[in-house]
């Protein structure tokens, strides 16, 4: 039994014919080809799906389209603004935040909402945004710092009513010459190696 | 070489990062196909059972559904990662081993029909026993998981001696024996496994799958299907967390292979969470007796280990892990006599294998505790007494492993400094009911395993380079990347070699078809491996382009750089020409510029039966203190600080690095106080994300990675692991940490609240506060073979490697 539904997402608007009984992630991935909404477990556990609803964190394997009419829907594929990077994306590519990459567009998108409520938030206030979305690679350490450095950014940019967004960097257009990005908080004596010859 | 470096040491982001920011990353449940077919597996509901059935008609006959096959539909041979455990199948033919051992496959129009089908397939199953532990499997010899192996239900059983370690203890001044348990996890990648195959009608086979090892899958499937190797080719997706628990080859991934090749369609076959709980081959759980002499000042005088691995239903990589719960402890402290007995059980459970540290965590964990407990009894500082007992570089070690460069001393007084150490030591606990303490705990860990899992002289990895009249160079080689950056390394070293940008370079990875053979993401090996054969390729290419530059500018090719994309004489740059300009030059003169570059490790295997296991290029270290707090009314551990200092050799990338060191130094965490795969009457006790508990951003503490460079002769531009090795030392220094917050030894993990609590109730008696396993299993190793002890005789010769000419 298929029912045509309506859903915006990433601004667009979408006609499906699809069962009723799908879920939002597989009507995502297998009938708007959105693949970046990634699925972990299909049971709410893992954060993995994770979409925006209206601007909230929504697990999409535990949502029905057929409740969606007339939300406004986004995902990982809707943050950038046309090719220029949201700050979040930028800050996880140059950090090193996304590391087998699976768990990232759900962290963010949650991250993104985060930011939308809190621009300045603590790093305790971070963990507990994302502490419902697992990562099994990165330790979570360079996630927060790069939530931190996005944050920063769109801070200084003053660009928040705008939606954060930054110009490209040479390092990612490929413009420029042998390329060092900025690194947000290395900290001092840490991150430098010393040498011991033997 | 030159070591001023441009691209080395830069903390550039991954090549793939962009990619995967943007969603656009195509995993292997990503793929579809045009006509694609969607699979499922029936699995076993019993953990041990002969099969006296199997009816599929039903299930055929269900509108939708394109293919079922079982046993009889695939040849009759077994199979198994270890030419020595031939013992998988597929799809079982007489018996299940374990609960989610697969019986048959179905290929469907889409999963929901795969998944009725495969209801409505009728097993008739006859139970026998199921044997959940390493006790009752040695107790129960009459039950027999398997026909083969060292005895009943002992899949392997092995004794290695190197000097008398009773000698020793005899002529010690403190001689401890102590009983650790370290319990099984899993490894949990966040994207669960998928493959798709294709069968094209010229006969030949394509898979695409969520593996860390395509050459291994490409081996073995020729002889699962009976089908020419030269006609399958095999592409790993880029995968979505590895972690060890990807490098089998996979019932879905041949079903999905047989499927095609039946129904002319693609076919997927993506697992679900809970398979994926089955599929498993994670961290042993080892039962551990280490008995340790040691002087007054605190030198070890010779140790004896054994241990007990509880291996599950299948050999997978067991041998080998059974010889890494012995043979790595001698390489971080002077360990002048050893002793290891080791032997592996099967149990009617899921299958172990390898995960991060490959059966190595689990005796770091017991020397370590013990270390901690016997510098107390000697009065001696824990720091400071590793610090006096460390291994000599470029040595050998008892068990005739060759150790070249050893940054641990300096790693140790990093993190005692770091972390204030002294201070935290020397002060109280703390008042009222939250205690805080302060732990330590160091390791070592293998660069890439020195000998391959099949016999042979060829290569470890290989990497073809093509330069173009663009200026672009390609980079094709068979590693595959997990996360831990792979790709990019083969974009950065090739561009430090060059002069150009990483972006610069193309890198194509993991197809059988196209790249050469990378063994694939295991034991640390890939950024030293194919790091190397980049390097060398890469220098093959620059001496070709060198030529032909000097000819055009009439100067030596020993006078030119290669920099920012120009190659000319340093003191005539005016004169540089461009890169893409020099490859033209190149191409002109030599004809089309591809380059091969090999590496093999150094053959260092010890002259004796099992020295194969262990001998690596060299060997990264790690040292680790914990900061935590321990409540005394809950038994709750709360985590402070984590610092560690780890002897990366040269940080390639620091953030790669970095990234590599806090994943584990996080995996170790959740292995010490909450992950484990236990089991309960049978049946898996929490089979889903949600009750098997791992950390969230709330329990993982502020990591502090401090990187030692050592500069090995072994290592691309002298770099050594750090995907591993930095998880080894924290379990031990989280337990330790905790004796030093409340007194309370537990000698077990995950250390739960109960635990802690237990060992309290046992201070407040007056009683040993230690909570661990209480007794060993009865059980009679093998006559050890006996080998001199190699300890402190200098090292093989370095850096004298295969292919170097040609």
């Amino acid at each position: 039994m298929k029912s045509r539904l309506s859903l915006s997402v990433n601004g667009e608007a979408h006609d499906v014919l699809v069962p009723v009984h799908k879920t939002l992630l597989e009507v995502l991935r297998e009938d708007l080809g959105l693949i970046g909404t990634k699925h972990g477990c299909e049971l709410g556990e893992c954060g993995t799906c994770t979409v925006l609803v209206d601007g909230e964190p929504v697990l999409s394997c535990l949502a029905l389209p057929a409740d969606l009419a007339g939300r406004e829907i986004l995902t990982v594929e809707g943050m950038a603004d046309g090719g220029r990077l949201h700050p979040l994306q930028q800050a996880f590519a140059e950090l090193g935040a996304a590391q087998c990459g699976y768990c990232t567009p759900g962290i963010l998108v949650t991250a993104k909402a985060l930011l939308a409520d809190r621009p300045n938030p603590t790093r305790q206030a971070i963990k507990e945004a994302l502490a419902g979305n697992l990562c099994r690679c990165t330790g979570y350490t360079k996630i927060l710092d790069a939530v931190e450095l996005a944050a920063l950014r769109m801070g200084q940019n003053g660009l928040m009513g705008q939606g954060g967004f930054i110009a490209p960097t040479a390092n990612q257009t490929g413009q420029g010459g042998l390329t060092s990005p900025i690194v947000g908080r290395r900290r001092p004596g840490e991150g430098a190696p010393t040498a011991n010859p033997i | 070489m030159n070591k001023q470096f441009t691209v080395v040491g830069q903390p550039l982001p991954k090549i793939d990062a962009w990619a995967k920011v943007v969603g656009e990353t195509k995993y292997a449940d990503d793929l579809v196909l045009p006509r694609m077919a969607y699979g499922r597996l029936l699995r076993s509901p019993h953990g041990h059972a002969l099969i006296r059935s199997i009816d599929v008609s039903r299930a055929r006959e269900l509108a939708g559904v394109y293919a079922v096959i079982t046993a009889a539909d695939l040849p009759r041979v077994k199979f198994g990662i270890l030419p020595v455990s031939q013992d998988e199948e597929a799809l079982c033919s007489e018996k299940v081993r374990m609960v989610g051992d697969a019986v048959a496959a179905v290929a469907a129009v889409d999963e929901e029909t795969a998944e009725r089908a495969c209801r409505l397939i009728e097993v008739a199953y006859e139970p026998l026993p199921a044997l959940m532990s390493i006790e009752e499997a040695l107790a129960r010899p009459e039950v027999r998981i398997h026909e083969y192996g060292d005895g009943p239900n002992v899949h392997k059983n092995v004794a290695l001696q190197f000097g008398d370690v009773e000698a020793a203890f005899a002529a010690s001044d403190l001689v401890r024996e102590d009983v650790f348990f370290y319990e099984g996890n899993t490894h949990l990648p966040m994207e669960q496994h998928a493959a798709v195959a294709h069968a094209t009608p010229d006969g030949k086979l394509t898979l695409w799958s969520s593996t860390q090892t395509p050459h291994y899958v490409h081996r073995l499937l020729p002889r699962i299907l009976d089908m020419p190797a030269a006609h399958i080719r095999v592409i790993a997706a880029p995968v979505g967390g590895g972690f060890g628990g990807k490098l089998d080859p996979f019932a879905h991934e041949i079903a999905a292979c047989r499927l095609s090749q039946l129904t002319g369609r693609p076919v997927k076959i993506a697992c679900s969470r809970e398979e994926v709980f089955y599929i498993h081959r994670g961290r042993h759980p080892v039962l551990m007796w280490i008995k340790t002499g040691f002087t007054k000042a605190g030198d070890i005088t010779g140790c004896h280990l054994k241990t007990w691995l509880d291996g599950g239903a299948y050999g997978s990589y067991g041998v080998a892990s059974t010889f890494y719960t012995g043979v790595i402890n001698p390489v971080t402290y002077k360990m002048p006599v050893y002793k290891f007995e080791g032997a592996r059980v099967f149990t009617n459970k899921p299958p172990c294998g390898p995960k991060r540290g490959h059966g190595t965590p689990q005796p770091r964990f017991a020397l370590e505790c013990q270390l901690d407990k016997a510098a107390e009894q000697l009065g001696l500082d824990p720091a400071e007494m590793r610090t006096r007992i460390l291994a000599e570089p470029y040595t050998k070690t008892a068990n005739h492993l060759t150790v070249t460069t050893i940054g641990l001393g300096e790693c140790i007084d990093r993190v005692v400094d770091a972390s204030g150490w002294r201070e935290k030591r020397a002060k109280p606990r703390g008042q009222g009911p939250r205690r805080r303490g302060v732990g330590i705990a160091a390791s070592a860990y293998m660069t890439g395993a020195g000998t391959a899992i099949y016999w042979n002289s060829m290569p470890h990895s290989g990497v073809v380079l093509r330069a173009d009249r663009s200026g672009c160079v390609a980079v094709l080689c068979g590693a595959t990347d997990i996360g831990q950056g792979s790709d990019s390394i083969l974009a950065y070293l090739p561009a430090e070699v060059l002069g150009i940008d990483p972006k610069d370079v193309h890198v194509h990875p993991a197809d059988t078809s196209l790249t050469p053979v990378d063994l694939g993401s295991y034991s640390s090996r890939v950024t030293l491996m194919c790091g190397m054969a980049a390097i060398q390729a890469a220098g093959r290419l620059r001496d070709v382009i060198a030529k032909a530059v000097a000819r055009k500018l009439e100067v030596d090719p020993g006078e030119l750089a290669f920099r920012d994309r120009k190659v000319g004489v340093p003191d005539q740059w005016e004169r540089a020409v461009t890169f893409a300009q020099a490859v033209e030059l190149a191409e002109a003169m030599h004809g089309v510029l591809a380059f091969a570059g090999s590496y093999a490790p150094p053959k260092r295997a010890g002259k004796y039966k099992g020295g194969g296991v262990g001998p690596s290029p060299c060997y990264s270290y790690s040292a680790c203190v914990v900061e935590l707090s321990v409540d005394e009314e809950t038994g709750g551990v709360e985590l402070h600080d984590v610092w560690i200092a780890h002897d990366i050799g040269r940080a390639l990338n620091p953030l790669l690095v970095e990234g590599q060191v806090e994943g584990s130094v996080y995996m170790g965490i959740g292995e010490a106080l909450m992950e484990g795969q236990v089991f309960r009457e049978g049946l898996h006790k929490q089979p889903s994300m949600l009750d098997y508990k791992s950390p969230t951003t709330l329990e993982t503490p502020d990591i502090h990675t401090l990187l030692v460079e050592t500069d090995d002769p072994e290592g691309p531009f002298g770099a050594k692991e750090a995907g591993q090795g930095p998880l080894l030392p924290v379990p031990p220094a989280i337990a330790n940490a905790i004796y030093h917050a409340v007194g309370v030894r537990c000698d077990e993990v995950p250390i739960t609240p109960e635990m802690i609590l237990k060992g309290l109730e046992l201070l407040r008696k007056g009683k040993p506060a230690r909570v661990g396993p209480e007794k060993i299993p009865l059980f009679k190793f093998k006559e050890p073979v006996a080998v001199e002890s190699a300890f402190g005789q200098p090292a093989d010769a370095v850096a004298a490697r295969p292919f170097q000419s040609c």
